[in-house]
């Protein structure tokens, strides 16, 4: 094997220093009947030529040569060629999670780095270290405001992702916390003045944009919260979006969680991502996960510290603001990186571009008979079309064509059986925009 | 304090770089995107105003693709990784992250395929998360394996939500977990997150579950009874089939917390222990990168009992061959997380299971635990053994020793950073005053732990000589021990702009 250093011959010599003939005598601690007498059942060991091969050939079963119009909370969206090198050194990815902050000055600066971004794009007082994704960040957000609220009941509007939903339904079924799904509206966002909010309702979640696309009224819905004494939860899937829109913090979001794979992070079939998760600074205390703060050494010199760990499990164990153990360091290096090569400039440009392109597909696809825009409300990179024959059979004629069109989304929501959720960004060229609008024509 | 014994590491210079923030030009550019090729509308046309962005992205960066280059190469010199050398953090497992994982997790079918494909054309990622289950329930002996959960903690959860939905079909999700005052924290927070109180069981003298408080504690009352084995002791419990039994005769289940699994591997499946339910962690026990805390992967393998109760989608493979999601599971507890998991972790804990084999994994615990106890026969003599004897992968020293020069387990670690190592983790088990928990792995060299074990006996020489020196440690890195009191006191957790670029961050040198 080699990734073990030692030859045989040296464990022998190991071994007996510590006063043993034989391996087997490691292990003596483990009652004979438990030991394993045949082979795991794997087999035999593959070359590294083999073993590429074989993965190869895997991969190409996954058919990625086809141009697709898919989102629904991942996005393809270009990924600048110097993350993939920086993330590849090894003192970022083969470290591990900085306890001993005099040797991870690094991972901890770019976490602050990161941390302080996420509050400047989501416009929120104060952002973690990262989640593992943005279904379970939202997740986190309801147990956070149960916390502060000490309230039980959420207001969850069905814009939001269906399987952040499904994961927010798990992580809370244990709990006595009820959750009451509101419906949206013909503009396919929902309706703030019928939220059904009341004085035991702990937090309104909703996702904007949405999981139709559309942009919610944010500000109306905060107020309404707000009155009743709850919180607004604001789920954020496509973070590209707040190049162009404004922040939830600047609408009364008093949590935003998220994902940040638009910024960098490969689609690999769903993970891993990198969750947000921001708010602000009074309910600092409350939050779930990591957080990084500057720190003075002897000499007053400026360095990085994981700080108000009395949250955390591996202090406070079963009274911790969550079971989470570390964050996504990696993967929020790579939205680090992705923000300061793209900068300022870059995010806004690209978010103009996703803009544009969507209005530009979403205006062609209408044009065709028989096709229309589900939903009348402002939208940024993605849209619902209606579909002259159910959605799903529209989207299997299309793979003849070598695209994925979209999604159907009647698995999501059992009476929209004739709509297609289609997602444009900075990546489809007008060309293949073009070729997608005649392949349905 | 003398250098000379310093064997392993040389200062060298390393360059000072302040927060992207205070690097920022405005004007500088370090993107390259296609222009627009779409005829453009108006902005306020497509979106009501009142949705726009007003701040212009305030404080975000302005860089050129050099800066960035520099800024995080210069902050990466400031890390110490598993290729730097040993990294010897108890119950972390840090061992070699080989790179062919890397790249074949980087295969274009891979890296660029969406999660919601229709699976028809993902056939290639879903046998990937097929093989991996059956990998992992051939590893633990269990019939069924869920890849789903993100992390350790994560499967804990999820394994504790199968119990809870198992113990309700039976009539009773029941009120508390059992959890040995060794236990890793993420136990008894996971258990709060399904509703459960917890209930500490003390540990005998020697380490290992006391089965008369198992016993007494044991109740129709308790779900479930949660185990690391080996413990954090790095003992393997010999009682594990009594625990199981004493548990399962008053109707609760055994959850085996799988993070020692690299002491295990080959040598034996926890199937026959009579646990119910375990995880495992992809990023320790198979290699994937710890990448500065995350992401890694906590699947979670379950006896054919508890096997409804999986999260759903399922990854099932047709008569033809063909593999497909199943989402209709009536008895699921759900789903804990969007997609079918941290896909990009599974490639990589494949190739390493596969690259391994039977006999690779057999012969990487045997390495692992070999290494653990030749560092554990080479200090016993100089730091004290609260649990003494033959451990699996990881060993527990106390700073007893050194106290009586005032030297703590702390200042100990902080020293051997000087000596070019990372310290081993500290203060856990909570069991132990002043713990030094070390787990050497197998990739290790006989070369690398013997200067390990020369600079811990210089260090405990050092405790006898000149301890005030000593916890100055570390006196070679590019900050010295921080204030973490002073930092959560009046907490900065955001550069804000206008904060300044005061460099007090900088070595003056």
């Amino acid at each position: 094997m080699r990734y073990i250093p030692n030859s045989p011959g040296e464990r022998r010599s190991m071994l007996a220093d510590i006063g043993l003939e034989q391996i087997e005598d490691l292990f003596d601690q483990i009652p004979e009947q438990l030991k394993l007498r045949e082979a795991i059942g794997i087999g035999d060991p593959m070359s590294e030529p083999d073993l590429l091969d074989y993965f190869r050939a895997l991969a190409a079963r996954n058919r990625t040569e086809y141009q697709t119009f898919l989102g629904a909370g991942a996005y393809s969206h270009y990924i600048p060629v110097i993350i993939d090198s920086l993330i590849s050194r090894a003192e970022f990815f083969t470290a591990y999670t900085p306890y001993q902050p005099e040797l991870s000055q690094g991972t901890l600066q770019y976490t602050f780095e990161f941390q302080t971004m996420i509050c400047q794009l989501t416009g929120m007082e104060v952002a973690n270290a990262s989640l593992y994704d943005g279904s379970t960040a939202v997740a986190e957000a309801v147990l956070m405001a149960n916390r502060v609220t000490r309230r039980s009941k959420f207001v969850v509007a069905d814009t939001v992702h269906p399987q952040y939903r499904e994961v927010v339904s798990a992580y809370t079924r244990n709990l006595g916390l009820t959750i009451h799904t509101v419906g949206h509206g013909e503009a396919g966002t929902i309706d703030p003045t019928s939220l059904g909010i009341d004085r035991d309702t702990a937090a309104v979640v909703v996702q904007s944009p949405n999981f139709f696309g559309c942009v919610e009224d944010l500000a109306a819905i905060s107020e309404a919260a707000h009155e009743a004494g709850a919180l607004l939860v604001v789920a954020i899937s496509e973070p590209m979006s707040l190049g162009i829109l404004k922040p939830p913090g600047a609408c009364g979001a008093d949590i935003v969680a998220g994902e940040t794979q638009s910024f960098g992070i490969p689609l690999s079939y769903g993970g891993p991502y990198c969750g947000l998760f921001a708010t602000l600074d009074k309910y600092v205390r409350q939050m779930p996960g990591r957080l990084v703060g500057e720190a003075q050494d002897g000499e007053g010199r400026r360095g990085y510290v994981l700080t108000l760990s009395t949250r955390e499990q591996h202090i406070r164990r079963e009274k911790a603001t969550s079971n989470i153990c570390t964050n996504q360091g990696l993967f929020a290096l790579m939205a680090t990186v992705y923000l300061s090569t793209m900068g300022k400039r870059g995010v806004q440009e690209v978010a103009r571009q996703n803009l544009q392109k969507a209005h530009y597909a979403a205006a062609q696809i209408s044009k065709i008979p028989g096709f229309e825009l589900m939903f009348g409300a402002p939208f940024f990179n993605e849209f619902v079309v209606r579909t002259p024959q159910p959605a799903d059979q529209v989207i299997i004629g299309l793979l003849d064509k070598q695209i994925i069109g979209g999604i159907g989304l009647e698995r999501f929501y059992p009476k929209l059986n004739d709509a297609m959720l289609v997602c444009v960004t900075e990546t489809a060229k007008k060309e293949a925009i073009d070729r997608l609008v005649s392949a349905l024509a | 304090m003398s250098k000379t014994r310093i064997k392993k590491a040389t200062t060298h210079v390393v360059q000072n770089e302040g927060l992207l923030f205070e690097e920022s030009r405005p004007g500088r550019i370090g993107y390259s995107i296609p222009r627009l090729d779409v005829p453009e509308e108006s902005e306020q046309r497509l979106l009501d105003p009142r949705l726009l962005r007003d701040d212009d992205l305030d404080g975000m960066p302005e860089l050129s693709e050099v800066d960035v280059i520099r800024h995080f190469t210069r902050l990466s010199t400031w890390n110490y990784c598993i290729d730097h050398g040993l990294y010897p953090l108890g119950s972390c497992t840090m061992k070699y992250n080989p790179r062919i994982n890397e790249k074949v997790a980087r295969i274009e079918g891979f890296a660029n395929l969406h999660p919601l494909t229709p699976p028809a054309l993902a056939q290639g990622a879903l046998e990937i998360v097929f093989r991996i289950e059956q990998c992992l329930a051939q590893i633990t002996g269990l019939p069924a394996v869920t890849s789903q959960p993100a992390a350790g903690a994560q499967g804990e959860m999820t394994g504790l939500m199968m119990i809870r939905a198992a113990l309700t079909d039976r009539g009773n999700p029941r009120k508390k977990v059992l959890i040995p005052d060794s236990a890793h924290g993420t136990n008894p927070a996971s258990a709060v997150i399904c509703g459960y109180s917890v209930e500490t069981v003390p540990s005998r003298s020697d380490g290992l579950t006391d089965l008369d408080e198992l016993r007494r504690h044991m109740s129709e009352d308790v779900a479930a009874f949660m185990l690391t084995n080996p413990n954090t002791l790095g003992k393997f419990e010999r009682n594990i089939r009594e625990i199981c039994q004493i548990v399962h005769e008053l109707g609760g289940f055994v959850y085996m917390d799988g993070a020692n699994m690299n002491a295990l591997a080959g040598v034996a499946k926890p199937a026959s222990f009579g646990i119910d339910v375990m995880h495992l962690n992809l990023h320790k026990t198979f290699s994937t990168p710890h990448g500065g805390g995350g992401p890694g992967a906590g699947p979670v393998a379950v006896t054919a009992e508890l096997e409804p109760y999986l999260p759903f989608p399922r990854v099932e493979r047709d008569e033809g061959g063909d593999f497909r999601l199943d989402f209709d599971r009536p008895k699921s507890v759900g789903r804990v997380r969007a997609y079918v998991g941290n896909f990009g972790v599974l490639v990589r804990a494949l190739a390493y299971i596969l690259t391994h084999g039977d006999p690779g994994l057999r012969e990487a615990t045997e390495t692992a635990v070999l290494n653990a106890n030749y560092i554990a026969e080479h200090l016993k003599e100089t730091y004290d053994v609260p649990y003494p004897g033959r451990v699996m992968h990881e060993v527990v020293f106390s700073d007893k020793r050194q106290i009586k020069y005032g030297v703590r387990n702390a200042d100990i670690s902080k020293r051997l950073i000087d000596y070019g190592f990372y310290p081993p983790t500290m203060s856990f088990p909570l069991i132990v005053s002043g713990a030094l928990m070390v787990e050497p792995t197998e990739t290790e060299g006989r070369e690398e732990l013997d200067l390990f074990i020369d600079a811990m006996k210089s260090i405990a020489a050092e405790a006898a000589e000149n301890a005030e020196q000593l916890k100055q440690a570390p006196l070679t890195t590019k900050v010295g021990r921080l204030d973490e009191v002073a930092a959560a006191r009046k907490p900065v957790l955001r550069w804000r702009p206008g904060a300044g670029s005061s460099r007090t961050g900088s070595n003056s040198a």
